[in-house]
């Protein structure tokens, strides 16, 4: 501290609104959403990329917040936990976490949300196995995965519906 | 983890740019990805005061097809050297490395050229900076003991990359930019049996891409790796096979290990293999030489012994399967 830091100024577009900020080099992402926009949806859990708790979805792709430098997201698309609903309607991943149980102390959940957000639009119709490897990246301590994993398969099944629906 | 240490982003738009930026500040550290930097960043094991961003070179992102093989770009994510059908067909065991990296979610900005300089592991060494001051730091890094073999004189910090050994069975080749223009070498003269300096590139190069040859595309290979966590953890132990079997007899063998030593290695004398069937008493002589030729240290929470077996048993498997 004390010693001035260098900053640069950082155009984006978070959550479909489009941001200018200065944000320090130094910034790291999951911060400039927590501290500068408020968005606190987004957890930080080990700081080193080992948990997943700070996934959001950068240009479509799950990625970490705490080790992308905010200044290094120029003109890209972040999406955070906090774009899911729809006007206060949960998003059917949301409701599936709500419904099968997915989270007990609910830490994990934003970025298992996302995770799971980012592999289903690369693959509306994944295998047990597949959503298995899409949330590798993230750990939770409570559930044991099953309810995670059952919260998605609902997730998938709500979307097929609304699909059909219309 | 500690807050971020103050430092200057640079971000180079092409990689000429790059190259320029690190002639004029030759402690620069170039950052990729960032799925390994940042967090050494965080931890006070890199200091840097410019850290140049190479994610915005496109230049870097291309797989292009040509007469001699295939060139990786080395920003190219690692989750699209797992997908690329070009990789998967024709080099499989290098898209089963790349997926095998950390996590999903590391794949998708993790970089291939970042996984190829992977900075070398350690228990004492990737450790939050009061561990490491408790502990008096290490010869890696501001201490002057290697807390693995106090008695010794080097640093045994493993090289833990996946892609590497996948990359050299097939004798991949890296292009590397510098303001004295381009130049390729083999990528196993890339790296050296050293810890604390295990890259032989000059201070002001950049790795810019990765040469696979046409000659072996298509011929079988398998990539696997052991870990603590199974769904994303750096190698205890890894190893890459190439075999091409021809009439039940070797007609081409390749081995290489990661995780084991400073450097990815080669394993030598499979060429007498060549020509050979593989019974079950000369898979037995391969895992075993496999074994010799592991030098795995006490860099890991895992035991030394524990590593040698399994790299042995795992590389036997690897062939086996091959063979089949």
């Amino acid at each position: 501290m004390g010693e001035k830091r260098n900053k640069t100024h950082l155009h984006c577009t978070v959550n479909g609104k489009e941001r200018d900020n200065f944000v320090p080099d130094n910034m790291l992402l999951v911060d400039y959403l927590r501290e500068d926009l408020d968005l606190t949806g987004t957890k930080i859990g080990c700081d080193g990329g080992e948990c997943g708790c700070c996934t959001v979805l950068i240009g479509g792709a799950p990625q970490h917040a705490c080790l992308r430098l905010a200044a290094t997201c120029q003109e890209l698309d972040i999406e955070t936990i906090e774009s899911l609903s729809d006007a206060s309607r949960l998003s059917a991943l949301q409701r599936g976490f709500h419904e099968k149980l997915g989270a007990q102390c609910g830490f994990c959940t934003p970025g298992m949300i996302m995770a799971a957000e980012g592999l289903l639009r690369q693959n509306p119709n994944p295998s047990e196995e597949q959503i298995r490897q899409g949330l590798a990246s993230n750990i939770c301590r409570c559930t044991g995965y099953i309810k995670i994993i059952e919260s998605v398969q609902f997730a998938i099944g709500e979307l097929k519906l609304a699909g059909n629906a219309t | 983890m500690e807050y971020m240490p103050n430092f200057q982003l640079h971000r180079p738009e092409t990689p000429e740019e790059a190259i320029k930026l690190l002639n004029e500040q030759p402690e620069a550290k170039l950052v990729a990805g960032g799925t390994d930097m940042i967090v050494n960043v965080r931890r006070g094991i890199e200091q840097p005061k410019n850290l140049i961003d190479l994610s915005s070179i496109n230049q870097l992102k291309e797989i292009t097809e040509s007469n001699d093989g295939l060139r990786i770009g080395a920003g190219v994510t690692l989750n699209k050297v797992a997908t690329t059908a070009l990789i998967k067909k024709g080099y499989p065991a290098v898209a089963e490395a790349a997926s095998s990296v950390a996590g999903g979610t590391h794949q998708q900005y993790g970089t291939l050229g970042g996984n190829l300089c992977l900075d070398t592991r350690c228990l004492f060494y990737n450790q939050s900076e009061w561990w490491r001051q408790s502990n008096d730091y290490c010869m890696k890094e501001r201490g002057d003991v290697c807390h693995v073999a106090p008695g010794g004189k080097r640093c045994f910090a493993a090289f833990s990359g996946d892609v590497a050994p996948a990359m050299l069975v097939y004798t991949a080749e890296v292009e590397l930019l510098s303001s004295r223009g381009i130049r390729r070498i083999p990528l196993a003269e890339m790296y050296q049996n050293d810890g604390m300096n295990h890259l032989t590139l000059a201070p002001d190069e950049l790795v810019s891409a990765v040469h696979l040859p046409r000659t072996l595309n298509g011929t079988p290979s398998r990539y696997e790796k052991v870990r603590i966590r199974g769904s994303i953890d750096f190698p205890l132990a890894g190893a890459a096979v190439r075999l091409k079997m021809n009439c039940g007899k070797v007609e081409d063998i390749s081995i290489a290990l990661t995780g084991v030593n400073p450097f990815p290695q080669i394993i030598k004398g499979t060429d007498e293999y060549i020509g050979k069937a593989l019974n079950d008493e000369g898979l037995d002589i391969l895992r075993d030489s496999v074994r010799k030729q592991a030098k795995p240290m006490k860099t890991t929470t895992v035991a030394p012994w524990y590593r040698r077996r399994v790299i042995g048993a795992l590389a036997r498997k690897l062939i086996k399967e091959l063979a089949a």
